[in-house]
């Protein structure tokens, strides 16, 4: 909106609730480069610490959920004001969950002993790149009400989906090559599908960001998903 | 920044100062100038009554009548029948009357008993015949020399009879029923303000009955139907200055309409009447209007949004409404009315009416003009009578303005 | 740590959208009760006012078409043109000042009462012009019923207050009948068991609430089919105010309300169909739900969140 609200502490609260979603979106990125550097480098002690940060983005999940609920009621926000309100809302839970995966991800990481040379170990970095850049994005895209990027961001999706297959079949193979492979590989693979997951909950964002922002639900064309 | 508050320096303890004293100098300014007019209004009434009161009582003497020894015949039957009073009237009750005084106390009380006294025997005689049968004792009323001489403002003679009488303990004084129910008359003893007050009621009826409803009507025409135009401005400017003209103008109109032209009874109520009710009209209709407009506009839309006509919002509810205040209008210009002298003098009513009028175009006077015209007599007597007169009129005002402000209670409404 | 990001103005509808299965905008009767027959809808149920099923085929009970108003040489509404339905509340919204009183006061010819006023376009009733100099205004006041900002009961009894317009319209036969016209009315307005004990008691010694239900009462009782509300419970406080609301709430199905308010909380709350009114003209007019959740109009959006002014 250019013009602010007549009631200039109404303006601030929202820009506090967005501040919110973006310190959100700034950790949760952090923690899933994190776990991919972590993983690369065997970085155990690194990764005990991205669990512990963990806790940081569930209250940073709390204190959004209640500015939110306040909001509502002290200000009774109409139009495109209550549709951001219920969007951050929601966004915060989905955030919070992405901060899981990059916590679940760090957990694996002591349990994977000197897995070396496996291939897909050098596939991930770059999926979980792509990953991270769509939720920087996405984020972006909410705190700047921009609902054509919350649509470039669907189309990202496809590149994480196409990489979390390429993995699948590869530590497939690596796993019907030598069963002594199957540990390490059921741990890659569960890694993998969290960083696609990540990416799946993007989108999600970008649903709820796109009708934040317009007022309507993306159409089936534009969700780009595959059934 | 620790200025001190600005409440507590000295200039503005000053100021405060000077603002107390200013109220206070204004208060007692107030109180002086209601001092003031209670102070004026109590002398009024004080010298109205220190001079009045005494009207209202009158000198009685005892006076012995050998009826059958004197020279009244009368036949008693037919004083008891229907024509009594007329065979009172044709009859010389002076005669004995004087006889009797004089053998009582001398040569000079001739002077003694007048017309009231003649009166007050006539009424005995109707309420008992009988006495023509015997010798009566009878407290009369005496003529007003003696009178006022009683009282303490007569002439030489007047106080040596009086003097006299009071020897014999023949004087006596009671209450002057005679004041209240009969009319004017040459000796004040015998004047009565009835027919004064009498003309007075049917004039203020006459004036009532046509300024009423035609100022209220006016009021509700020019508020609420009338267009807002020049003319209608300059209808509003005119009724304004008719209520400042001066009363003696409206009695030239009268004179030079309603008598001259329409050869209207002279002297009568419906005269009267007409050019009070041409004076007071202009004061009903700005009050009128004024309370017309105080309605308040919620009370219209509410009675026009329920689906009245135009009539029936005014009749129904913009005129109870309007009511108290246009009653207020009324009883200020009624109140004015009932005190006019000047205009009733123009148009007749200032001759001596010695009975009181039946119906409304018959000669009458009004109770301000007697008093007008008592207070220019010669006779001593009637100043106490003026007097008197004026405090029934005041009384009388008194009660018209309560019965009016009773009705005004009764309609009074809030909203 | 992101930065906070300056907030782009609200996207065009350049972006490319394809046909959507959207809420047409309602200006055009016809095509709204279509959509609410349509099965796609966006925004499933209307609220918590739920409305009921609209019959396509029925037509509007009062129309306004073009509706220019004057007052002197100053225009305060501009070719205004809406719909008010049956069984259906229709809020007016709006700053101070941008002609939605004014309007309202149109649809039972309340301006007639002011001199300098001049109102030019079209308005039905029931397919007939109200302004035609055959129709009978006093007849059209009674069917197009209204309550004022200010409660204004007669100062008469409250029996008198609600009995007052049935008498002069003639509706009751008699006292037994007129008694239940006012029992009935009074009931209708919620007003009945509050006081069927002291009818004869001043319309004005009631409270505000009170007096504005007997206001109600009163415009019910000369069997209306149509209620105008001015800014009902702008006098109110909150309890007399939700009162007033519920009262709305069963009065719908009985009569067309139309009903002008300050508050878009209470728009929200009542209405099924909001109007928005700014500068003397009609900006947006859609179902309430939209209008609070998704309006079209730049400047209904500025209004609603507070942006105005």
């Amino acid at each position: 909106m250019a013009t602010g609200h007549t009631l200039k502490a109404f303006d601030d609260d929202l820009d506090r609730l967005r501040a919110l979603i973006s310190e959100m979106g700034g950790l949760a990125e952090h923690a899933i480069r994190e776990s991919m550097r972590c993983l690369q480098q065997r970085d155990v002690e690194g990764a005990a610490r991205i669990v512990e940060n963990d806790k940081k983005l569930d209250a940073l999940e709390v204190e959004t959920e209640r500015r939110a609920v306040q909001l509502i009621a002290l200000r009774a926000p109409m139009a495109g004001d209550l549709r951001d309100v219920v969007a951050a809302l929601k966004i915060s839970g989905v955030v919070e969950r992405i901060g899981d995966y990059a916590k679940n991800i760090a957990k694996r990481v002591p349990q994977l002993e000197d897995a070396g040379k496996i291939e897909a170990l050098s596939l991930m970095p770059e999926m979980a790149r792509i990953a991270t850049e769509m939720v920087h994005d996405v984020l972006t895209a909410f705190v700047e009400r921009d609902a054509e990027a919350a649509l470039r961001v669907m189309k990202r999706d496809d590149a994480v989906d196409d990489f979390y297959d390429s993995i699948f079949r590869t530590l497939l193979t690596h796993m019907m090559e030598d069963p002594q492979n199957i540990g390490q590989s059921a741990h890659l693979l569960f890694i993998a599908k969290n960083i696609e997951r990540a990416g799946d909950h993007a989108t999600n964002i970008a649903e709820m960001v796109y009708y934040a922002a317009t007022g309507r639900h993306m159409t089936e064309a534009q969700t780009g998903k595959k059934p | 920044m620790n200025k001190a508050p600005p409440r507590q320096n000295d200039a503005m303890q000053a100021r405060l100062r000077k603002r107390y004293a200013a109220e206070r100098r204004f208060r007692l300014l107030g109180l002086a100038a209601i001092g003031l007019s209670c102070a004026f209004l109590a002398f009024l009434l004080i010298t109205m009554a220190w001079k009045g009161l005494s009207g209202f009582t009158r000198t009685e003497a005892r006076l012995v009548i050998d009826f059958p020894r004197s020279d009244l015949v009368l036949d008693q039957a037919a004083l008891r029948g229907p024509g009594g009073e007329q065979v009172i009237a044709s009859a010389n009750l002076e005669g004995p009357i004087n006889q009797a005084a004089v053998a009582a106390y001398g040569e000079g009380a001739t002077e003694l008993f007048s017309a009231s006294a003649t009166r007050a025997l006539g009424r005995a005689l109707l309420d008992d015949p009988a006495l023509l049968n015997r010798r009566a004792e009878l407290w009369l009323p005496t003529g007003s020399a003696v009178d006022i001489a009683a009282k303490g403002e007569g002439n030489e003679q007047a106080e040596q009879l009086v003097a006299k009488i009071r020897d014999a303990g023949a004087l006596g004084s009671s209450f002057n029923m005679d004041f209240l129910t009969e009319s004017d008359a040459t000796d004040p003893s015998a004047v009565g303000i009835w027919g004064a007050l009498k003309g007075s009621f049917l004039t203020i009826i006459v004036t009532i009955a046509l300024a009423f409803p035609i100022g209220v009507l006016a009021a509700l025409y020019l508020e609420e139907f009338a267009p807002r135009n020049r003319w209608t401005d300059l209808i509003e400017v005119s009724i304004n200055n008719l209520a400042a003209v001066p009363s003696i103008i409206f009695g030239l109109l009268g004179l030079a309409v309603f008598l001259n032209f329409m050869h209207l009874p002279r002297s009568a109520p419906l005269v009267g009447g007409l050019t009070l009710a041409l004076m007071t009209m202009p004061v009903i209709v700005i009050a009128g209007r004024n309370a017309i407009t105080s309605v308040p506009p919620s009370i219209r839309d509410a009675a026009l949004g329920v689906g009245a006509s135009k009539m029936q919002v005014v009749f129904h509810h913009v005129l109870p409404l309007a009511l108290p205040g246009i009653l207020t209008g009324t009883i200020i210009g009624v109140a004015r009315a009932l005190g006019e002298t000047a205009p009733l003098l123009m148009i007749g009513m200032r001759a001596f009416i010695a009975t009181p009028p039946e119906g409304i175009t018959d000669p009458a006077s009004v109770l301000p003009v007697q008093i007008f015209l008592w207070s220019d007599e010669v006779n001593r007597g009637f100043v106490e009578k003026t007097s008197a007169a004026i405090i029934v009129l005041l009384i009388f005002m008194l009660l018209m303005n309560g019965l009016a402000i009773y009705l005004r209670n009764r309609f009074e409404r809030r909203w | 740590m992101k930065e906070k990001m300056p907030l782009n103005p609200l996207p065009t509808p350049s972006v490319s959208i394809a046909a959507e299965a959207h809420e047409a905008d309602l200006t055009k009767p016809e095509e709204a009760v279509g959509t609410d027959a349509s099965p796609s809808l966006a925004n499933p149920g209307d609220g918590p006012a739920s409305e009921p099923t609209v019959d396509p085929a029925k037509s509007p009970k009062m129309r306004a078409e073009n509706i220019d108003v004057f007052y002197g040489d100053k225009q305060a509404l501009k070719g205004v043109s809406i719909d008010i339905h049956d069984d259906r509340v229709t809020a007016f919204i709006g700053p101070s000042g941008c002609g939605k009183s004014t309007f309202l006061r149109c649809l039972n010819r309340m301006n007639d009462t002011i001199p300098s006023a001049r109102v030019h376009g079209l308005i039905e009733l029931d397919g007939q012009d109200i302004n035609d100099p055959r129709m009978d205004v006093v007849q059209l006041r009674a069917r197009v019923g209204m309550v004022f900002q200010k409660p204004n009961p007669f100062p008469k009894s409250i029996y008198e207050n609600v009995a007052y317009g049935p008498r002069i319209h003639g509706l009751a036969a008699g006292k037994s009948e007129m008694d239940a016209i006012v029992e009935k009315s009074l009931k209708r307005a919620g007003l009945w068991d509050e006081v069927k004990d002291r009818l004869q008691e001043s319309g004005t010694a009631l409270s505000g609430g009170q007096q504005q239900r007997l206001c109600i009462a009163r415009a019910i009782a000369v069997d209306p089919e149509v209620i105008l509300m001015d800014e009902p419970c702008s006098a109110l406080d909150p309890i007399a105010t939700a009162k007033i609301e519920e009262l709305i709430h069963e009065l719908r199905g009985r009569y067309a309300i139309a009903i002008v308010t300050h508050n878009m909380q209470q728009a929200a709350r009542v209405s099924q169909r909001t109007a928005f009114f700014h500068l003397g003209e009609m900006v947006e007019y859609g179902k309430t739900s939209e209008i609070f959740t998704n309006p079209r109009e730049r400047r209904t959006q500025d209004y609603i969140t507070g942006r105005y002014g």
